[in-house]
């Protein structure tokens, strides 16, 4: 058993291209993930992101400029308590709705850009800095309820920013029918207290190689949801054939201000994207991604073009004998 | 008289390996235990809770990634118990069906 409890390493490798409005920019990105179990109880894990950005440089300008950006997304210890309690310890990603802890690593996400709500929820830094409980409350085989609860203290050093606050989240998955539903609250204790409610319905019918996920998010100045839908078709000899890698995509999503406070992240007038997209499934954990995109908005319409390639790697952190 | 045994012998083993080879062929990869051996009915069972597992809890949010060292398999299940959610018997039954 021991010898299965390895360190390991995993993480994403991708070259991220996009052209927004005619210009373009190159992301080439390195988001590792360790998880290293200690003792029978206890997992540390953590995930950094390092990438270079290269965007034109604007006003006429000819040639590109490039920033890079090293990070640590999150540290965070899991401490199995009972069967259906887990304390989270460290800096962890703010589980409010689903985007943010569970479909924003590179490896995972459909699209090369995350919703417009992201931001919303997750205090827009998405890790908060304290503690959680989180686990399975009830596993049945026709249900199960999950949840997470946490408090998160206000941090200032660069390494771990956080926002003072607290919330938590509470999920019904359905197996035979593949739903979860799912409810998300977040209150901001610190300045100007405000209170986010996030709502998350996902679809996922049982070997139909569809899926469809969505989420709605309110904020005290803005609100906003998405709505995405991929498939994968076993019709031409499985989901490993060259037909079952292709992954055509669609999300809508749309934000609406209530006020006039830009705190937030989202765009300051209201703004409705329609993403196409179109995955590849390579053999070898590699993905293509590609998307087309016009943004519909007050201040101008606009088209946004994405290619990409990642691959994801998982290994044990050293060599075994 | 030995050579007719063994050419009996040679059929005999033959069309059992045959026999063997068009039965595994033409079983279905189904849920269904083997009544008359309970060692295979609760293998077939663990292997089954641990798939139906796995597509319920990992396969949701991303694909499976392909051929990763048995050394990590029960790093990957006690990540996948924290992103997850996952109860301690789905924990267990899911390194059961990683690591069988």
């Amino acid at each position: 058993m021991a010898a299965q409890n390895t360190p390991l390493l995993s993480g994403g490798i991708g070259f991220f291209s996009a052209t927004t409005a005619g210009q373009t920019t190159y992301l080439p990105i390195f988001e590792p993930l360790l998880a290293a179990p200690i003792g029978p109880r206890l997992l540390i894990e953590s995930r950094a992101v390092l990438l270079e950005s290269f965007a034109p440089n604007g006003n006429g300008l000819p040639g590109y400029n490039h920033s890079h950006f090293i990070g640590l997304t999150y540290l965070q210890g899991d401490y199995t308590l009972s069967p259906h309690i887990t304390v989270v310890g460290g800096s962890y990603l703010i589980p409010f709705n689903t985007y943010n802890d569970r479909l924003s690593p590179i490896w995972i996400g459909n699209f090369q850009q995350g919703p417009l709500i992201a931001n919303l929820g997750t205090e827009s830094t998405g890790t908060g800095t304290g503690g959680m409980l989180s686990g399975s409350a009830i596993s049945r085989s026709k249900y199960s309820l999950s949840y997470n609860a946490y408090f998160s203290s206000r941090v200032t050093n660069s390494y771990f920013q956080a926002k003072r606050s607290t919330g938590g989240r509470v999920s019904l998955f359905i197996p035979n029918h593949g739903l979860e539903v799912g409810l998300s609250y977040n209150r901001l204790l610190q300045g100007v207290q405000e209170n986010f409610y996030g709502a998350h319905v996902w679809w996922e019918p049982v070997n139909s190689g569809f899926q469809l996920r969505s989420e709605f998010a309110r904020g005290h100045h803005a609100q906003g949801y998405w709505v995405e839908t991929a498939y994968r078709t076993q019709a031409f000899g499985g989901f490993d054939s060259l037909i079952g890698r292709i992954e055509p995509l669609f999300r809508m999503q749309q934000t609406f201000r209530r006020d006039d406070v830009v705190s937030d992240g989202l765009p300051p007038v209201n703004t409705q994207i329609a993403d196409f997209g179109l995955d590849y499934n390579l053999p070898h954990n590699t993905r293509i991604l590609t998307s087309y995109s016009r943004e519909f908005a007050s201040t101008g319409n606009y088209n946004i073009w994405q290619t990409g390639i990642v691959y994801r790697f998982l290994t044990p952190a050293w060599k075994g004998k | 008289m030995n050579s007719q045994r063994n050419l009996l012998f040679f059929v005999l083993l033959s069309s059992s390996v045959a026999l063997a080879q068009t039965a595994t062929q033409a079983r279905p990869p189904s849920t269904q235990p083997d009544k008359g051996h309970p060692a295979v009915h609760v293998e077939q069972k663990h292997e089954d809770a641990g798939s139906r597992i796995f597509q319920q809890n990992c396969s949701r949010c991303h694909n499976t990634p392909e051929g990763f060292s048995p050394r990590i398999s029960g790093t990957v299940v006690r990540h996948m118990r924290v992103r997850a959610s996952l109860s301690m018997r789905d924990e267990a039954e899911l390194l059961r069906f990683l690591n069988p």
